[in-house]
C-alpha cells in the first residue's frame, strides 16, 4: 500500500486463484493455483498455447467470470467477493476492455459507440459527447466520428473500440487478441496507441496476445502453460515449435 | 442509465423486411378490431340516435319489438288523451302505427334480397320525428296520405334496387309508387319505408289493430311518468318504454358481429404475438455478443431486458398505426346489418372514433409486450462470458 496516495501499489493481486470450469461430470482447471502482480502503470503481454488459460485469467481480472477458489484484488477491491450489480457498476468504472473483433455496436456512430459507457456515468450529454471526442481525437479518428462501423477499416474499428476502453479514464486496460483480426500496419496503430496510453496517461495495460510482436510493446511478458503461470523469463515446452515464425 | 433508444430504432431499420413482415401482421389484426369497433359504433349510434328521449313507444305487453306488438284504435283513443303527452295545435302528438317487413333486392346484387322495414304511419309520425331531430325530406316529396306512395329511408335508397323515385314497389295488396326519399340523419329510420298508416293497414288486413303507438312528452320527467302511467292503466294491457331503451335494446343485433370479431383479433393477436416473438428471438439471438458487450460495458440485465421489451413495443406500435390507416377509409362507410330483433336491415355508418383508435394501439401494445417478455428475458439473462462466446 501506498503511504502517500493510500492506493495499492499492485493494480491486480492473484494469489492461488484457480479457475475450474465444470460440465456434467467433466471439469478442466483453466487455472491452477496462480499467483501474479501487476504493478500500477505495467504493460503486461500474457502469452501462451491455446487452451492456456491466458483469455481466462483477463475474464477474472475484467469482473465477468468469477475464481473458484484464491483471492483476487484488482485495483484494492476484492472483486470476487462482490455481488453482480455492484460488480457491474465496478467494472464500467475501472476497466477498459479491448475485443479482438471489435465488438461495436453496428447501428451506432463511432461517436455513438465511443459514448456508451458514459451513460452509465452521471454526465449529461454535452460532456459525454465531450469525452467522446476527446478518446477519438487520442486514438487519431476525430474525422471519423459519424461513421458507422461498416464504414471504417478493421484498424480504424479497434480504434474505436480503444477510444471506447478508454472514454470513462479507466485505471486498467485489458486487450484480448487486439490485433488478431488486423493487417499488420492496423495492428501497429492499435499498439502504438496502448503505449501511448500506459506511456503518457499512465493507465495499466494487460494483453492477451499469440503475436510477439505485439508482446514486444509489453514492458513485461508472461507465459501461461495447461493453466501454470510460468516463473518470470520460462517459457512453456516446446513454445519455438508451436508458434510460428512472423 | 438506459441503453439508448436509437439502438433499438436502427435496428427496427436495419432489419426491415423483417420489421414490415412482423408489423403487418400486427397490424392486421389491430384493422380486424378497430374495423369490428368502427362497425359497432356505427351502429350503436344509428340506433342510439334513434330514441328521443321524449318519445314513448307503446306496445302490446309481453312484446319485444314493434313487429310482434298490436295497440288497437280503441286503445289508441284512451292513449291519446292520457295526461303528459304534449300537443301542437290542440292535438296531441301520438302515433297510431303499423310496421311490416318485406323484401328488396341489392343494388349491389340484385339476386340477392334482404328484409326491409315498411311504417305506415300518420302525417302526426312525421312530425312527431321532424320536431325531434334531424328528419328531412331529400329528394322528392312525402307520401299523401290516402294514396298508394311512399317515401324511403336514404340507406334503404343507396343500397336497395327499385327505390328511386318513380319506382314501383309491390308488397301488400298491390304496387306503391316511391315519391321522396327522407334523410334521418344517422338514425335508424334511414333503414326503413313509410307509407300512409291507414292505407298500409288496410293492406295487411289489420285494419282495427296496428302495431305501436309513438307519444311525445312535454319534457324528460313528464315522459318518464307518462311511461308508467302507460303501463300501469290496467284498462289498456299495454307496455310503454322510452324510445331510446327500445333501440338501445337492439344494439344487441350487434352483438354477434362484436363477438365474432373480438374472437377473431384475439386469434389473429395470438398469431402476431408469436409472429412478434420469433422476430425479437431472432434478434436476441443475432445481437447475443452485443448483448454481451452492453453488459461487460457495465448495462445491468434491467436494462438489456428493457430495451429488447421497448424494441419489441417499438415494433408492434408500428404495426398498429398501420393497422389503424388500413381501416381509416373504413371512417363514414355505409354498412349494413341484419337486425335479428326487427327481422330486417339496419343501415349505418362505420365510424371510426379514437377510442377505436386508442383500444388498436392499446392492442398493438399488449401483442408487442406479450411476444418481447420471453426474448428480452432471455436475452437479459445471458451471461456476458456465454455471450461473448456465442458468435
Amino acid at each position: 500500500m501506498s503511504e502517500e496516495t493510500g492506493q495499492s501499489e499492485q493494480a491486480v493481486e492473484l494469489r492461488g486463484v484457480v479457475k475450474e470450469y465444470r460440465r456434467d461430470e467433466f471439469s478442466v482447471l483453466a487455472l491452477n493455483n496462480v499467483d501474479l502482480d501487476i504493478p500500477r502503470n505495467d504493460f503486461l503481454a500474457l502469452m501462451g498455447p491455446s487452451g492456456s488459460g491466458k483469455s481466462t485469467m483477463l475474464h477474472l481480472i475484467a469482473g465477468i467470470d468469477r475464481p473458484t477458489a484464491g483471492r483476487l484484488t484488482v485495483l484494492g477491491d476484492d472483486i470476487g467477493g462482490m455481488g453482480e450489480k455492484e460488480l457491474a457498476a465496478w467494472r464500467s468504472e475501472n476497466i477498459g476492455y479491448i475485443f479482438q473483433t471489435f465488438n461495436l455496436i453496428p447501428v451506432l456512430t463511432a461517436l455513438e459507440n465511443v459514448e456508451l459507457p458514459l451513460l452509465l456515468t452521471r454526465l449529461n450529454k454535452k460532456q459525454r459527447l465531450e469525452n467522446a471526442r476527446t478518446a477519438l481525437d487520442i486514438v487519431g479518428l476525430s474525422d471519423r466520428i459519424d461513421h458507422y462501423p461498416r464504414q471504417l477499416s478493421g484498424g480504424q474499428e479497434q480504434r474505436v473500440a480503444i477510444a471506447r476502453a478508454i472514454v470513462t479514464d479507466p485505471a486498467i486496460i485489458l486487450a484480448d487478441e487486439p490485433t488478431g483480426d488486423l493487417d499488420a500496419a492496423s495492428a501497429k496503430e492499435a499498439l502504438n496507441v496502448l503505449a501511448l496510453l500506459n506511456e503518457q496517461h499512465g493507465k495499466t495495460i494487460v494483453i492477451v496476445t499469440h503475436d510477439p510482436h505485439a508482446a514486444r510493446y509489453a514492458r513485461k511478458t508472461r507465459y501461461l502453460e495447461k493453466g501454470d503461470l510460468l516463473p518470470e523469463g520460462q517459457l512453456p515446452e516446446d513454445w519455438f515449435a508451436t508458434t510460428a515464425p512472423t | 442509465m438506459a441503453i439508448p433508444l436509437s439502438y433499438n430504432i436502427r435496428n427496427l431499420f436495419v432489419r426491415k423486411t423483417t420489421t414490415i413482415m412482423t408489423a403487418l401482421g400486427i397490424a392486421l389484426s389491430v384493422a380486424v378490431l378497430v374495423g369490428i369497433s368502427a362497425l359497432i359504433s356505427g351502429l350503436n349510434g344509428a340506433l342510439a340516435v334513434t330514441g328521443d328521449p321524449l318519445h314513448v313507444i307503446v306496445m302490446r305487453q309481453g312484446s319485444t319489438a314493434e313487429l310482434n306488438s298490436t295497440v288497437t284504435r280503441e286503445q289508441f283513443q284512451n292513449l291519446k288523451f292520457i295526461e303528459g303527452i304534449t300537443e301542437e295545435n290542440g292535438e296531441p302528438m301520438a302515433s297510431l302505427e303499423v310496421i311490416t317487413v318485406f323484401n328488396l333486392p341489392f343494388r349491389s346484387n340484385p339476386d340477392e334480397v334482404a328484409n326491409v322495414n315498411v311504417r305506415g304511419l300518420p302525417p302526426m309520425g312525421i312530425r312527431l320525428r321532424e320536431t325531434a331531430g334531424t328528419l328531412q325530406i331529400s329528394r322528392g316529396r312525402w307520401f299523401d296520405p290516402g294514396k298508394r306512395e311512399v317515401a324511403v329511408g336514404r340507406g334503404i335508397f343507396e343500397t336497395n334496387e327499385g327505390t328511386s323515385i318513380g319506382d314501383m314497389l309491390n308488397f301488400g295488396r298491390g304496387e306503391w309508387e316511391v315519391v321522396g326519399v327522407f334523410d334521418a340523419g344517422k338514425s335508424a329510420y334511414n333503414s326503413e319505408i313509410w307509407a300512409d298508416a291507414n292505407l298500409l293497414a288496410v293492406d295487411l288486413g289489420r285494419g282495427g289493430t296496428l302495431s305501436t303507438a309513438l307519444l311525445r312528452a312535454e319534457d324528460e320527467t313528464t315522459a318518464a311518468a307518462l311511461k308508467n302511467r302507460v303501463t300501469d292503466d290496467q284498462r289498456l294491457l299495454l307496455e310503454a318504454l322510452s324510445e331510446r331503451e327500445y333501440y338501445e335494446k337492439q344494439t344487441m343485433s350487434g352483438q354477434p358481429v362484436q363477438t365474432l370479431g373480438v374472437f377473431v383479433s384475439i386469434i389473429m393477436a395470438i398469431g402476431s404475438s408469436f409472429a412478434a416473438m420469433n422476430t425479437m428471438y431472432a434478434a436476441v439471438a443475432r445481437r447475443a455478443r452485443e448483448v454481451g458487450v452492453l453488459r461487460m460495458l457495465g448495462f445491468s440485465r434491467g436494462s438489456v431486458l428493457l430495451s429488447f421489451l421497448f424494441e419489441s413495443l417499438l415494433l408492434s406500435l408500428l404495426g398498429g398505426m398501420l393497422g389503424c390507416l388500413l381501416v381509416l377509409p373504413l371512417d363514414g362507410l355505409g354498412g349494413r346489418i341484419g337486425n335479428f330483433i326487427t327481422f330486417s336491415i339496419t343501415t349505418f355508418e362505420f365510424e371510426i372514433t379514437s377510442g377505436a383508435l386508442l383500444l388498436g394501439m392499446s392492442f398493438a401494445a399488449f401483442m408487442g409486450v406479450l411476444g418481447g417478455v420471453l426474448p428480452a428475458r432471455a436475452a437479459a439473462r445471458q451471461e456476458v462470458l456465454g455471450s461473448m462466446r456465442n458468435v
